[in-house]
């Protein structure tokens, strides 16, 4: 346990020296920045809009704008879980990072899960704060507060983890540059596949409507963003809660516990997966 | 009989249709350095590398102090600096040998830091950041990683490529201190005359399989004594420089005039080329 503790305590001060961090955390202050000028106009702007009396133009406005800072957050959350992670197997040991490590009495699965452990908690707590951050913004600059807060955030931290676990799936069979590729890949595939699924809804196209569910159940980070994204507005009905189901990177589904079930099966597999592959590569 | 720090058994490794370890068998006794020599490719790393559980063996066995390789009682035992390796860069070598002390469970603390670093003469580094080291630096920070907690088995896979004359003779001295602690070292290294002055023993190997071994002196042995008279250059085969004294007085009694007295015995280089040549033949 302690050499577990050593190697989780390692990665995240690695994380925290590694200039990674001060990219996303400057990255982060140029969104936060942005995103508290574009909530204001448009709150400002929203003011003067009249949308009907079936239509709550703040709730619209402010679900949209804490949607797409979701979307940042996960991509963000992403970009870092990505390089903390992507070369934990095969590129540290191309590097020979890893053959000091493993030769000490230490399991290469504590090793990885370490690994992960400390990656995941570092991006964890990134995309909750980072979204925290949105809904305080939001809430300051027009008065709007998602109906639901902890359960996005939950959903946001448990998607960021998945992409953790399967950057660390990809680094025991991919070389660093192309498990950082796979796993950007992944996540666009994710989203765009999400989207399809809520355009399959609008329009009740069964085939659009599958791909989603298919690819929430293969890639079920979405399905846990999906279910944040919804739980934003869960409360909002009529016309406004159509219109936000809608909104600019959504695809939100309300999340079963089914797939919260599957969600952690999905991710604990592929971290078990990855210390399997692990435990019977050479060095 | 005291149980060998490593012992390697019929030990076969095959990466696909290569066989990079074709049954070989090693012993290191406590105590002992055993020099490993070979031509690049020859199997010496993957040896090393199964040695400390790296890689896996397709057959035979490799135990350290009696426990299987790679397992966690044989990782517990070992000291193991790779032919490639790299420390975070961010990493101060105080804080590199922080962690490996606490991965190995040393309880050696600071001074234990401080004597490994002053051993292989890094004291004035303790907070430089491994990305600053020059690559010999690194490499005597690699040393004294090998070397925390005391292991008892010191696998060294080419400990000097990037060292000065100075850093070798401070590795030399530092195996001689090991040796003389009862640590046992098995040293990988391309430079013969440093494995003919501090090894005990040497395994050359050559695809993957052993072609020649033994103590140092051994190998090294003497072919012969050339004596130089007034009748020219006579050689006298089998005869040890232990003999030299003898020989010359009986050519001095029979009426001879001696010039010059040479002692035939090759360097191990000569060994070397003879036995890794003899097997490509």
């Amino acid at each position: 346990m302690s050499g577990a503790i050593t190697i989780a305590l390692h990665t995240l001060q690695e994380s925290l020296r590694r200039r990674v961090l001060f990219i996303v955390g400057g990255l982060t202050v140029v969104f936060s920045g942005l995103y508290w000028l574009v909530a204001d106009k448009a709150f400002a702007e929203t003011a003067n809009v009249d949308a009907g009396g079936n239509v709550d133009e703040v709730a619209l406005v402010g679900a949209t704008l804490v949607g797409l800072a979701m979307f940042g957050a996960f991509f963000l959350g992403t970009v870092l879980g990505a390089f903390l992670t992507l070369s934990a197997v095969r590129g540290d040991a191309e590097q020979g990072v890893l053959q000091p490590l493993v030769v000490r009495p230490v399991g290469r699965t504590t090793l990885l899960l370490a690994r992960f452990a400390a990656a995941g908690v570092v991006c964890a707590t990134y995309v909750v704060v980072v979204f925290l951050g949105a809904v305080a913004l939001t809430r300051n600059v027009g008065g709007w507060t998602p109906d639901r807060v902890v359960t996005p955030a939950l959903g946001l931290a448990g998607a960021v983890l998945i992409v953790v676990a399967l950057s660390i799936l990809g680094s025991t069979f991919l070389a660093q540059t192309a498990n950082g590729i796979a796993v950007f890949m992944l996540f666009g595939a994710g989203l765009v596949a999400g989207l399809v699924g809520q355009i399959g809804d609008a329009i009740n196209s069964s085939t659009m409507r599958d791909v989603g569910t298919w690819s929430a159940r293969l890639l079920p980070y979405e399905a846990l963003y999906q279910g944040g994204l919804d739980a934003l507005t869960t409360d909002t009905r009529g016309l406004t809660g159509v219109i936000v189901e809608l909104g600019p990177f959504g695809g939100a589904q309300p999340l079963g516990g089914l797939t919260l079930a599957w969600a952690i099966v999905y991710g604990c597999g592929a971290l078990a997966l990855a210390a399997a592959v692990f435990s019977r590569r050479d060095l | 009989m005291t149980e060998p720090a490593l012992a390697v058994r019929q030990l076969v490794k095959r990466y696909g249709a290569r066989t990079a370890l074709g049954g070989v068998d090693v012993e290191v006794q406590p105590g002992e350095l055993v020099g490993l020599l070979g031509p690049n490719g020859a199997g010496k790393s993957t040896l090393m590398k199964t040695a400390c559980g790296l890689v896996r063996p397709t057959s035979g066995s490799a135990s350290v102090c009696g426990h299987p390789a790679g397992s966690r009682a044989a990782r517990a035992a070992i000291g193991y600096l790779a032919e490639l390796f790299r420390f975070p860069g961010w990493c101060s070598a105080d804080e590199v040998l922080r962690l490996h002390q606490r991965l190995t469970g040393s309880r050696g603390g600071a001074d234990e830091r401080a004597a490994l670093l002053d051993r292989v003469g890094l004291t004035e580094a303790t907070q430089v950041r491994v990305e600053r080291m020059s690559k010999g630096m690194q490499q005597r920070l690699g040393i004294a990683q090998a070397m925390i907690g005391t292991p008892r088995l010191l696998l060294l896979d080419e400990p000097t490529s990037a060292l000065d004359p100075i850093g070798r003779r401070v590795v030399r001295e530092l195996l001689t201190h090991l040796k003389e602690r009862g640590v046992a070292v098995l040293l990988n290294s391309h430079l013969l005359s440093e494995v003919e002055l501090v090894c005990d023993r040497v395994v050359i190997v050559n695809h993957g399989e052993i072609v020649s071994a033994g103590r140092v002196e051994e190998l090294s042995a003497s072919r012969g004594i050339e004596v130089e008279t007034q009748s020219g250059p006579q050689l006298f085969a089998g005869l040890t420089r232990e003999d030299a004294p003898d020989l010359v007085a009986q050519l001095v009694a029979d009426g001879q005039r001696v010039f010059a007295v040479r002692v035939l015995a090759p360097a191990l280089e000569d060994v070397y080329i003879e036995a890794v040549e003899g097997a490509t033949e």
